[in-house]
């Protein structure tokens, strides 16, 4: 079903070669692509297939579980179609960089600060990439896997007790 | 020769018309805004973080915790997303009073937001009879559930427990008599030649604009774009109710006001027919491998007091994959990203808060007015900090 998705339709016809995978599940359609195309893809996605509002932008840190650390995920919405679409492209810790959307959406801006402050991935041509809900000052990226949980200071989680 | 310099002005965290702890730094030419930095993060808590170190179960009580002013739109927005993740259906009438329960959130949420923007904008009386009709609100969250903020009521597959009998009469009772409130509030604002100054033509943004900044809700509606998750990506039975979508057309402040007032009476309606669908039937999905076993059992058998405890304390484990929801809550669309590694806790759980991306408009809406008019646009934004810094 999946298949039929119209944006994988077109997706697949204009940048084959980017795209990496196209998954299904639970009725929600994910197209993983690679780094770098995703700022021509997502520029096509909203000027060619009014997918004109980027619902969220995050991403996920797969430490030890994949081979590139973590994984930019943007979701995107058509509010003319009313439907939804997940693009996902994964960022490697040695090569922590990946274009900015800024330039495709203004919504990106916050998104992506609050990306780079909790992870750590650098977004290229960021218009005012700064720490967004830490202090200016904080060290370490709190949503990191190897970031502790009570904090960089003190004893390490070790369980629930109860 | 006269020279002019600009001065930085510092607006908060601590001022009380930024509707919690926003800190604002203003660059003035006089009196009128020139640039807007705002700082965010005072409130927060780690939300995403702490989730990762929590049975599926064990995350809904944070949740309640993001928009304290409306906690069981939170509520159903991270129960469905789970509910999604593991394919479980939900009873009809656990259904009908989660609509029941996020549209009176609804009007809670939006008596807050009348209250302090009319406060801001110097209408006292509102925010004093605004605070009365919460308070009905706040007394069915505390007879269904125990508390008046902090509800924690739905759970995954159903509720944690059904509704009392005097919940339909009382709730039948506030929404006979809502409009009424309604027709006061209007009453004191809406031919209110002071407040027709101070919103019309403030805080303008086009549609494009707004979909650009991601606005979502209420906000985006006053600027001509109709959208409502509840009608067009129907969640929870929604798609069974009639209820009217407004729309604004100038896209300031005095339409998005007029846009959630009519919500406000739309909410009613919905509550009238969700009461009027209520049926008499199990409140909890028959699904043992996720949801708590009822209370009675847990009491009285051994085999239930076990099932309780391996729920409580190992959780459930969910199949890998990720899935988003959004809904409708009453600031816009919040929603919920699971990711689950196959384990009983989520591999990553992202909140898509709609105060945070709606806040980032700010500047764009703000520039170039002066600092009172400012305020008025924080309060037509109706952000809430809890769901912003998390």
């Amino acid at each position: 079903m999946a298949e039929n998705n119209r944006a994988v339709l077109q997706l697949k016809e204009k940048y084959a070669a980017s795209i990496i995978d196209v998954v299904e599940f639970r009725g929600e359609v994910t197209v993983t692509v690679r780094k770098d195309a995703i700022i021509d893809i997502l520029s096509f996605l909203k000027q060619s297939l009014q997918y004109n509002l980027l619902t969220d932008l995050t991403a996920v840190d797969y430490m030890g579980k994949k081979e590139d650390r973590f994984m930019m995920v943007y979701l995107l919405y058509s509010i003319s179609n009313k439907d939804r679409l997940r693009i996902k492209t994964s960022v490697s810790e040695a090569d922590c960089h990946i274009p900015s959307a800024t330039q495709v959406w203004r919504t990106a801006n916050w998104l992506e600060r609050e990306v780079f402050d909790l992870f750590g991935i650098v977004f290229d041509n960021h218009p005012d990439l700064r720490r967004i809900l830490m202090t200016d000052d904080w060290e370490g990226h709190p949503l990191r896997k190897d970031y502790p949980l009570q904090g960089p200071d003190r004893e390490p989680y070790k369980g629930r007790l109860s | 020769m006269a020279t002019t310099e600009t001065m930085t002005l510092n607006m908060g965290p601590q001022h009380p018309s930024t509707h919690g702890v926003l800190r604002l730094v203003l660059e003035l030419d006089g009196e009128v805004i020139t640039k807007i930095t705002p700082h965010i993060g005072y409130l927060h808590r780690g939300v995403e973080k702490l989730s990762e170190h929590r049975t599926y179960h064990q995350i809904l009580p944070l949740t309640d915790r993001l928009d304290y002013l409306a906690p069981m739109s939170n509520n159903l927005g991270y129960i469905l997303a789970v509910e999604k993740l593991m394919a479980v259906e939900v009873p009809e009438r656990a259904e009908t009073i989660r609509v029941i329960m996020t549209e009176l959130t609804r009007l809670e949420s939006h008596l807050v937001w009348i209250a302090c923007h009319a406060l801001d904008i110097g209408a006292m009386t509102v925010f004093i009879y605004a605070f009365r009709e919460r308070e009905a609100i706040m007394e069915t969250y505390e007879l269904i559930s125990g508390a008046r903020m902090t509800s924690n009521f739905f759970r995954v597959g159903g509720l944690s427990q059904d509704v009392p009998d005097e919940f339909v009469r009382k709730v039948s009772d506030f929404i006979d008599s809502m409009p009424g409130y309604l027709d006061q509030y209007e009453g004191l604002l809406t031919t209110n030649p002071i407040w027709l100054k101070r919103t019309i033509g403030n805080g303008v943004i086009s549609a494009e604009d707004a979909i650009d900044f991601g606005i979502t809700g209420p906000a985006l509606r006053g600027s001509g774009v109709d959208w409502d998750l509840r009608r067009d990506n129907s969640y929870s039975g929604y798609e069974k109710y009639q209820f009217k979508v407004p729309v604004g057309e100038n896209c300031d402040t005095f339409d998005r006001y007029k846009v959630r007032l009519i919500e406000m009476r739309e909410a009613c309606k919905i509550v009238r027919q969700g009461l009027d669908r209520l049926k008499p039937g199990p409140v909890l999905a028959d699904n043992p491998q996720v949801c708590y076993p009822p209370k009675e059992n847990v009491y009285n058998s051994i085999e239930g007091l076990i099932h309780h405890f391996k729920i409580a304390s190992e959780g459930f484990p969910a199949p890998e994959g990720e899935v988003y929801q959004g809904v409708e809550a009453p600031k816009g669309e919040l929603g919920f990203y699971i990711v689950s590694d196959g384990g009983n806790k989520p591999q990553r759980l992202r909140i898509r808060p709609p105060s945070f991306v709606n806040l980032q408009a700010i500047e764009k809406m703000a520039k170039g007015a002066m600092i009172a008019d400012l305020v008025a646009v924080i309060g037509t934004l109706d952000i809430v900090l809890g769901e912003i810094d998390r």
